[in-house]
């Protein structure tokens, strides 16, 4: 098993390496250099290349490269000009809404859609199954950010039984903070659910006919025993892949969704950055939610490990 | 029982026949392919030709008309400066189907060629497939708006920046089906004969890839259909006075309590779209993969 999660850390390195390469690129190559985007279109030419020879932007690409992982390696990612602030204190200090909003979000799209697959499954071909692979296909259809909308027309505007928008933070109450994030989760939840219950559903039909599956039934266990513990443990590494598969359009939906809230999270700071075309926070949050995907993928390969144990390498 | 040459011609005619019948069968078993069709080649045609019948500018404001309610004199309403929704959503429909065309087509043709080399060479295949893995890490729209931010906001960057997003899952793709088909005995037959790589890889090859291509190509429009307006909507995509999809929506979150049709409008027309072309792509992959019959399987 330790050699496994060797092996599986050690193939990350080229992925990295390819995907540090391409952020930096990313700042590179803005034309003129990336202080043309942090002072504007306004600015002098010899101001735009004095602050380009002050951030180094003037030397040799791999030189620059160089430093710049370095840098990362060492937990430097660059300053924000408008934040006053390094780039990694300025994500540190947003992060926390956003993982509460993701978290609460995997949480309510696990609630919806495992027992939902799970009947599909196994009530397939009937009404129940036409109406959980509409809904889910629906799912599939809706950008998370328009759901938002709906639901927030709907709970907010309509009803008013939750905040329109806006963020409590966890130390103002755990049922305040729920509160303000429920309906943002819920319209997340909801788009990771499609996706999941889809999964579910199709690794759950795939053994529900195999003879493991036949031979519990014939010697009479009960249905709920035969379904949840004998077909769905066997289902579980595919509703495990689509879980971390998920994670990233788990996260860019939380971006773009935070920006409709108003909640104070890595998306304020995203487009916040954009506007004011800050390129150093921009690629240190890129940066920083594709180390955290690549994390979450990588728990994933290894709880494959734990879940199904013929799919560790070197048993049999 | 001698089985003369009459008989044989006759016999593959009933199978070509019979293929033919099932073919059509499946095709009629599957409501969502054709369903996902007629669903596209509306918004298609309204994108077409409302320009065409409808002269109006979508960019005209009327402020004496803000925020009218859907009715007689605007069909779907007005805005908050008084532009008519209607004109908008079917100028943001062309935006939209112009993105995502784009966007499928470009990734299409690339991927095509990263996946069909890298099928075929393998020292190119290792370095081109580091490459998508590392690209594929990165969550798509911020990878889009890290590209938009360095280098600015116009349509032409946004359909590159998602080009290049979706460009690597086509080469994983194309390179899968590429790496089976390479493996046939007509591909083997035609290298012992002396057929050059080029040959190999456009002539032999390529048409067995086409039809994963197809489906993954509707997927990609309609993923390249949600990401622009997700782009829009943060202020990264289509600049601002243009009418899209998700400039509209990002509009409507500030009168959302006062005129909730500015925000049903646009996001209406996003579902349909996704939707038929989600359908469309199902419907293919089930149309096109004989293991499964009529889509009874998913």
């Amino acid at each position: 098993m330790i050699k496994y999660i060797f092996k599986r850390i050690l193939s990350l390195i080229p992925v990295l390496f390819v995907v540090s390469a391409v952020i930096f690129l990313v700042t590179y190559l803005i034309p003129g250099g990336p202080a043309t985007a942090l002072l504007g279109m306004e600015a002098a030419p010899d101001q735009i290349a004095a602050l380009n020879a002050e951030l180094g932007f003037d030397r040799p690409f791999l030189v620059q490269y160089a430093d710049w992982f370095v840098n990362v390696l060492q937990g430097d990612w660059g300053r924000s000009y408008f934040l006053q602030q390094s780039v990694l204190d300025a994500i540190a200090e947003y992060f926390g809404p956003t993982l509460s909003l993701a978290v609460l979000a995997q949480i309510i799209a696990l609630i919806l859609s495992v027992p939902l697959g799970i009947l599909a499954a196994y009530k397939r071909g009937t009404a129940v199954d036409v109406a959980a692979v509409s809904v889910s296909l629906l799912g599939t259809a809706i950008p998370g950010f328009l759901l938002s909308m709906f639901l927030m027309l709907f709970f907010g505007v309509y009803h008013h039984w939750f905040p329109v928008s806006g963020y409590a933070a966890l130390g103002e109450g755990l049922l305040e903070h729920l509160r303000y994030l429920f309906v943002p989760a819920l319209s997340l939840g909801i788009v990771q659910a499609a996706y999941i219950t889809r999964m579910t559903r199709s690794s759950l039909l795939e053994v529900l006919y195999k003879n493991f599956v036949r031979t519990a039934r014939a010697k009479g266990l009960k249905e709920t025993k035969v379904i949840l513990v004998y077909a769905l443990k066997n289902a579980a590494p595919a509703i495990l892949t689509a879980v971390g598969q998920s994670f990233g359009s788990l996260v860019t939906g939380t971006i773009v969704t935070e920006t409709l809230f108003n909640i104070p999270g890595i998306g304020m700071l995203t487009l916040s950055s954009i506007n004011r075309r800050d390129v150093f926070v921009i690629q240190g949050v890129v940066l920083f939610v594709t180390l955290l995907y690549v994390l979450v993928n990588l728990v994933v390969d290894i709880l494959y490990g734990f879940v199904d144990p013929r799919l560790q390498p070197g048993r049999k | 029982m001698g089985f003369t040459h009459k008989n044989a011609s006759a016999a593959s005619e009933a199978i070509l026949r019979e293929q033919r019948q099932l073919r059509k069968e499946r095709l009629l078993a599957s409501p969502g392919l054709i369903i996902g069709a007629a669903g596209f080649m509306i918004v298609l045609l309204f994108a077409i030709f409302t320009p065409v019948f409808n002269t109006a500018d979508p960019n005209a404001m009327v402020v004496a008309d803000r925020l009218q309610a859907p009715g007689s004199a605007h069909l779907l309403g007005t805005d908050e400066l008084g532009r008519d929704l209607f004109i908008r959503v079917m100028y943001g429909a062309r935006v939209s189907l112009w993105v995502g065309g784009c966007v499928a087509v470009f990734s299409c043709a690339l991927g095509t060629i990263i996946g069909l080399y890298a099928s075929y060479f393998k020292m190119l295949d290792q370095i081109l497939m580091r490459i998508c893995d590392g690209l594929i890490a990165i969550p798509g729209i911020l990878l889009a708006i890290a590209l938009i931010s360095a280098f600015g906001t116009s349509s032409w960057n946004v359909i590159w920046a998602l080009t290049i997003v979706y460009t690597p899952s086509v080469a994983r793709t194309v390179r899968a089906s590429a790496m089976v088909i390479r493996e046939q005995t007509y591909v083997e037959a035609a290298k012992v004969q002396g057929a050059g790589s080029f040959r190999i890889l456009w002539k032999l090859i390529l048409p067995g890839v086409i039809s994963p291509l197809t489906v993954q190509a509707s997927f990609i429009f309609a993923q390249a259909i949600i990401s622009e307006a997700s782009l829009s909507f943060l202020g990264a995509g289509i600049p601002a006075p243009a009418a899209s999809w998700g400039n509209m929506l990002q509009a409507s979150k500030l009168v959302l309590n006062k005129a909730p049709w500015t925000m049903v409008v646009p996001g209406v027309a996003v579902i349909l779209c996704v939707l038929s072309l989600n359908l469309l792509g199902d419907g293919l992959r089930d149309f096109m993969d004989p293991r499964t019959k009529g889509g009874a399987r998913r």
